[in-house]
């Protein structure tokens, strides 16, 4: 054994003891964000589950029309202005008798939402002649009752509700006549001051407008600057001063393009405050450089000999792009768009600037509309004192969650599927 | 060929997008609400009413009562807003930005109170505050335990050291950044009333504005008081972790969560609807909102709006915005204050 070879056995059992080091400190890692992961997912999905079902009280309601005020049932004008609050105020003193004084009795018509009148005025311009009789009717519980039902018997006593309040649930869960259903109007609503009532319907209707605001904008101009920069523009100073430009405003802190969207958009064009169209202006801005950046590597993938080839052929510059490089550099560009786009739609920052944090209970029609996007009504929600809204915030949290997760799958899938090797 | 016709309607496209964007100045159907983050909840709860009685429900940001106030005073016209809301007065400087920007006319509704309170876990043990032993716990200058009048940056490191009434623990108070309302108005009223109280600091007040100021409206910055965000729900989810800090949150807050948390009484004051309204409790402050008058018939709906904020059945005493945690004005200043309001009174200056 030469002497080499033993000074190389001796370090051999050391190297070997290195390596597995190194091996277990990359393990490591991938540990620690997998438990932040896990972490950040129980705690969000144990809040928010709840928040998916609501609970409904049923009560015997004799919609009597001299109570409502209301003679035509089919007449609207008359149903807006119905006092279906009283009927249903009725109907609870009717179920817990003996409740006299006014003080109990606000206790008492607190059980109910605020929203259950409309709900009852919907069912009644649904079907007119229901008008007159009596009925059994589900009505949406007020938030406080709903957390009560859905806080675990020995967690109770802490709950926001006098006693008395808690004896006529207990009354009515044990009766049967409450029942937990699956919160549909989450989806549906806007925002609310009463968490029973709130929803992300506007929001999502908001996000939808925005993103497609930024989407015809941001994907037809970076794709052309990045076909630009790359196939046409001659290597001097000024692209190369372009170039580092751009990827400085990649790395520029998203809340600055909201002040840039404040001072022209707003104050030099005279822009509403609030809409989508405003909000995807901004965000355009914001993912721009991303889609240059990823469009440019995109083209940079596409061998020097595709373009030779076509040129040999007799093919124009303008036809080489068009027919072969654009075809071919198609799949990374829409990937790092899709990338961006949900960098664009988890983005909050630069919207607090041009007035999209805003309360917003009409579901917007189309992008001139005030409205909000789902980031900032979690952003709100997060700020509101009824304990329900915590459940609320996470449940959103987990809607938002669910679509980032969607597109950037989408790229991945994408990526796979149409990625060509060379 | 077939390629350059693609390629101009590309363009084309990208045009009208571009074109269509910079439009001036939208007519507006929806009434625009910005303003203060504590009045945030009631104004939303009043427009949530207001929209569904057929009407576009108002818009309405949260941007804090000074944010709300420029935004406000920059100008006529649809895009500025209609309304905005404060929790505290417009100061008389904002009233002259707002005249010299055309917004002559402004009508300004008080709509209640609302209470600052101290409060600490269920889990811990209840106290009872002066004005005094705030200041003293949280100044950042406060007069020589050892006597004499000097200041000195405050030495107190546990709630007995500054009166020993008080639980032996650490002072560790949980609250507001200096850009929320809020902590103005604690500062204003708790640590300035307790600052006060100490006749040689008061008489400064005279002498050197600033100084006094700077005195009596100062947080000590060495960790005791910790700056928890404009979340209160935030403060309110420290505390039950932390039986023995303390937190300062608006009363709306402790309302929501009686379960988790308790008021501490300050000069022996319980933070309650009633102590509030009349004044007792000694750190509450009213609410406001302004309405810009040049708008009204302009945007639709403002009138409705106003009437529905100032009519029995929203800040009465058994009104909606109570359960929401307002404390309503007392009887005869809500109908005076009503009065005021649905007549779109303007506000000469001199009040200020």
């Amino acid at each position: 054994m030469s002497e080499t070879t033993a000074k190389v056995r001796k370090s051999l059992a050391r190297r070997y003891r290195q390596e597995k080091r190194f091996q277990a400190y990359g393990i490591l890692s991938i540990g620690v964000g997998l438990l932040a992961l896990l972490i950040l997912f129980t705690d969000i999905i144990g809040k928010g589950h709840s928040a998916f079902f609501e609970h409904y009280i049923q009560l015997e309601i004799s919609l009597d029309p001299d109570v409502l005020g209301v003679d035509d049932a089919s007449d609207d004008e008359q149903l807006n202005y119905a006092n279906f609050g009283g009927v249903i105020k009725e109907a609870l003193r009717e179920r817990f008798p003996g409740v006299d004084d006014r003080q109990q009795q606000r206790q008492l018509y607190a059980l109910v939402s605020s929203g259950a009148s409309y709900n009852l005025r919907d069912e009644l311009k649904a079907d007119p002649s229901l008008l007159g009789g009596t009925r059994e009717l589900w009505l949406l519980a007020d938030d406080d009752v709903d957390l009560y039902l859905k806080t675990p018997e020995r967690k109770r006593p802490d709950a926001r509700l006098d006693d008395q309040q808690k004896q006529w649930i207990e009354d009515l869960e044990a009766a049967g006549e409450t029942d937990k259903r699956f919160n549909a109007s989450f989806f549906s609503h806007g925002d609310s001051r009463e968490p029973e009532l709130a929803g992300i319907g506007s929001a999502i209707v908001g996000s939808f407008f925005t993103m497609i605001v930024t989407l015809c904008l941001s994907f037809p101009i970076g794709v052309a600057a990045a076909i630009y920069l790359e196939e046409f523009a001659p290597r001097n100073k000024f692209t190369d001063f372009i170039e580092v430009n751009i990827n400085n405003l990649a790395a520029v802190p998203s809340i600055i393009f909201g002040l840039l969207g404040l001072a022209i958009f707003i104050n030099l064009f005279g822009l509403p405050r609030s809409v989508p169209l405003l909000g995807g202006l901004v965000l355009t801005l914001m993912t721009l450089p991303t889609i240059i950046i990823t469009s440019r590597a995109a083209i940079k993938t596409v061998p020097p000999s595709v373009r030779e080839g076509a040129l040999a052929l007799g093919a124009s510059k303008m036809q080489v792009v068009l027919h072969h490089v654009l075809p071919l550099a198609l799949p990374g560009m829409l990937t790092g768009s899709i990338i961006g786009m949900a960098q664009a739609l988890g983005e909050t920052a630069p919207l607090l600037l041009i007035g999209m944090v805003a309360f917003i209970v009409d579901i917007p029609g189309g992008p001139t509309d005030p409205a909000t996007v789902l980031p900032v009504q979690i952003y709100l929600w997060a700020d509101s004192p009824e304990q329900s809204f915590v459940a609320m915030t996470s449940a959103a949290i987990m809607v938002l969650l669910a679509f980032l997760i969607t597109m950037n799958t989408l790229a991945v899938v994408l990526r796979k599927r149409l990625e060509r090797r060379w | 060929m077939k390629f350059q016709m693609k390629a101009t309607l590309v363009g084309a496209a990208a045009a009208v997008a571009l074109a269509s964007a910079p439009a001036t100045a939208i007519a507006r159907d929806t009434i625009s609400i910005v303003g203060s983050s504590t009045v945030y909840p009631f104004a939303t709860t009043v427009a949530e009413r207001f929209g569904r009685g057929g009407n576009p429900t108002p818009k309405i940001e949260s941007t804090g009562s000074g944010g709300g106030m420029k935004l406000f005073c920059q100008g006529i016209g649809t895009d500025n807003p209609d309304i905005t809301n404060a929790s505290r007065r417009m100061k008389s400087s904002e009233f002259e930005m707002c005249q010299k920007n055309g917004v002559k006319e402004i009508t300004e509704v008080v709509i209640g109170y609302d209470g600052i309170v101290i409060a600490n876990s269920v889990k811990g043990e209840k106290i009872d505050l002066s004005k005094r032993d705030i200041f003293l716990a949280l100044g950042k200058e406060v007069p020589d335990p050892k006597g004499g009048e000097k200041l000195v940056p405050n030495p107190y490191k546990t709630w007995n050291e500054v009166n020993s009434d008080l639980p032996n623990t650490k002072i560790e108070v949980l609250g507001p950044p200096p850009t929320s309302g809020t902590r103005d108005a604690f500062n204003e009223l708790a640590i300035e009333g307790g600052c006060k109280t100490f006749d040689w600091i008061a008489a400064i007040k005279d002498e050197d504005k600033s100084k006094y100021k700077s005195i009596c409206r100062s947080i000590r910055e060495d960790g005791a008081y910790v700056e928890a965000g404009e979340n209160d729900n935030l403060i309110v989810q420290k505390l039950g972790s932390n039986p023995q800090a303390l937190g300062v949150f608006g009363y709306s807050f402790l309302d929501q969560n009686r379960g988790k948390v308790q008021a501490a009484t300050i000069e022996g004051v319980e933070p309650r609807m009633e102590t509030i309204a009349s004044g007792d409790y000694p750190v509450s402050r009213s609410l406001f909102f302004y309405v810009k008058k040049a708008h009204v018939g302009v945007v639709p709906g403002i009138e409705g709006y106003v009437k529905e904020f100032t009519s029995e059945r929203a800040w009465g005493p058994d009104g909606y915005l109570v359960d929401k945690g307002m404390i309503p004005l007392p009887d005869d200043m809500r109908a005076k204050m009503a009065k005021q309001a649905q007549g779109l009174k303007s506000m000469t200056g001199k009040e200020l």
